[in-house]
């Protein structure tokens, strides 16, 4: 479907999806006139990870607030918005369901559309702040909760052509965190100890048959799990930075040559790297080396906009709402969403 | 002044407009939650069939609670955007409140609850004063086993009302003084808590309006306890 992506706009977006309430306004898709965001990082910090009814019971605490930072930040008025935009899903239910509940209320109050926006094309559209989009495109999403390998042949069209078999690369990030006792969020923390270390240890890499574009985390994540078990039975004295710098090496080798093949396999014009982990230093260079090497041009998001925001959500939503999406007040959060449905 | 009136803590779903002397329309439903897909619409519906715009309320009253967790963030969402995007007042009347309004002509003490699992309900309780319903007791979440005992201390008839009556109809059945509510005086009715709501101060802060949840999040009690340790 062509749409006019120059088309003036302005809007609302709102994020609840896991542990950010956020809102932001954008205007034409691409400039952000304000984002506003309460992480509730500190406070799942002890839970040593993210406890819904704990996130959902934040979120109600917050919503109106970080609303009315947006709105006022923005400059604009409700009357200057031509739609407001949610996130409907993927993510935690509980969570979910005050931001689209919160966006219906303004909705109707405001007799404005509404627009329901995949969280994932979210962090895809991160990247159009950074600059236009040109397709054909591969975007690699890769978060606590995802890593897929997404077709993009025009705006607002989404074709899944890789996607993990078990965890998310996140999981992975997280879980050997946990295990090397390094606080939660766990990805942060590991890229700042393989910093100081170096990729001794030959950790699997999971290829899952020539020319796959699928991903495989957990076999990885057991590895580096039995490796300390192990080395701790023999009473070796475990090098964290070293365990880090490898796992981070194994990871992000994979990613990178499943991306770099994607990107030939369609010949994209770009190549975009979303989502949390897209934070990750040593994913970031390595794309960008191996990008550079092909001359295929990479954007990757400004580390403010790799963690979950509304900015990205009112982007894509500013597709969404340009494409004709709209939900109708009984719209529901969603847990799972399928993301070729946007 | 124009309230609306918002319930959906637990499965029974209630809107209501009303004014101080008028009960304006009412909408009720109480045999599916999906409240999340539901309650928006219906609150559309009935100011559309009473003829008024989302601008003409004054005042919103919402259910605070006790009741499910997701539907009471349902409700304190919708009603906290609502009132805060329309410059509006918000009131938040108990749950168990306005179910209680239903055993306003009883004589004696009357006990709203909600089941609320593992042996335990929410229940507050209420009397009649010159046909003023009045807390007696606050809400509170206990196992029904020590409720009664409390209750039947009392030494004066308690009219229980709760849309779970049935679930623990046999234990209440055998208690000398207990009265058992009808079907229509189980469900909590919205035009109550529009007329309830109307009477009461709003709440000052807006922003921060939270549900009464009564129990803790199950991860934060747990944190909580191996502090103590
Ligand atoms: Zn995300």
């Amino acid at each position: 479907m062509k749409i006019d992506v120059n088309q003036k706009t302005m809007i609302l977006g709102i994020e609840t999806s896991c542990d950010e309430t956020a809102a932001a306004v954008v205007e034409n898709g691409t400039v952000i006139r304000s984002n506003a965001v309460a992480s509730q990082i500190d406070i799942h910090r002890r839970f040593g990870g993210v406890v819904p009814e704990v996130a959902s019971r934040h979120h109600v605490d917050q919503i109106t607030v970080i609303c009315e930072e947006a709105m006022k930040k923005s400059g604009v008025s409700w009357d200057d918005l031509d739609a407001i935009a949610v996130t409907q899903g993927p993510g935690l239910i509980g969570a979910l369901l005050v931001g689209v509940n919160g966006a219906k209320a303004l909705a109707y109050a405001h007799g404005l559309p509404l627009v329901p926006v995949h969280h994932i094309t979210g962090h895809i559209y991160a990247n159009r702040f950074v600059q236009e989009l040109q397709f054909p495109l591969i975007a690699l999403v890769v978060s606590g909760g995802h890593t897929e390998l997404v077709h993009m042949k025009e705006h607002g069209s989404y074709q899944v052509i890789g996607t993990t078999r078990d965890d998310a690369a996140g999981e992975a990030f997280d879980k050997v965190a946990r295990t090397l006792g390094l606080p939660y969020p766990g990805g942060p923390e590991i890229d700042r100890l393989a910093k100081g270390g170096t990729p001794t240890i030959d950790f699997p890499r999971a290829w899952l048959g020539e020319g796959s574009l699928d991903f495989s985390f957990s076999g990885l994540k057991s590895a580096v799990i039995n490796y300390i078990h192990n080395e701790q039975q023999r009473g070796h004295e475990l090098n964290h930075a070293n365990i880090a710098a490898s796992f981070q090496e194994s990871v992000s080798e994979v990613l990178v040559k499943k991306t770099m093949i994607a990107a030939e396999r369609v010949h994209a014009k770009q190549i975009l790297v979303a989502g949390g982990v897209s934070a990750n230093s040593k994913v970031r260079s390595e794309m960008e080396k191996a990008a550079r090497t092909r001359g295929i041009p990479l954007i990757i998001p400004p580390l403010f906009l790799c963690t979950d925001n509304a900015a990205m959500i009112a982007a894509s939503g500013t597709i969404g709402f340009l494409k004709g999406m709209r939900a109708d007040l009984s719209l529901n959060g969603k847990a799972n969403l399928f993301i070729e449905d946007f | 002044m124009n309230v609306l009136a918002i319930d959906s803590s637990n499965l029974v779903m209630g809107v209501a407009v009303a004014t101080e002397q008028k009960v304006l329309g009412e909408l009720t439903t109480n045999s599916r939650k999906n409240h999340s897909e539901r309650l928006m619409p219906a609150i559309a519906q009935l100011l559309e069939a009473v003829a008024l715009k989302p601008a003409d309320i004054d005042r919103i009253a919402v259910a605070e609670g006790p009741g499910s967790y997701t539907g009471l963030r349902i409700g304190a969402t919708i009603a906290k955007m609502m009132a805060w995007t329309l410059k509006k007042e918000l009131v938040g009347v108990s749950s168990l409140e306005v179910v209680a309004q239903n055993g306003r002509y009883f004589d004696g003490y009357i006990a709203p609850f909600f089941d609320a699992r593992r042996g335990q309900v929410f229940a507050g309780l209420y009397e009649n004063n010159n046909g003023n319903v009045v807390q007696s007791v606050p809400d509170r979440l206990l196992q029904i086993e020590d409720w009664i005992v409390e209750l039947s201390k009392l030494g004066k008839p308690v009219l229980f009302l709760s849309n779970d009556l049935e679930k623990w109809e046999d234990l209440l059945q055998t208690q000398s003084y207990a009265v058992l509510g009808e079907s229509t005086q189980n469900v909590p009715r919205a035009a109550e808590l529009a007329r309830i709501g109307a009477r009461k101060e709003p709440v000052l802060d807006i922003h921060h309006f939270l549900p009464a949840y009564l129990r803790l999040a199950e991860a934060e009690a747990k944190w909580l306890a191996k502090q103590e340790r």
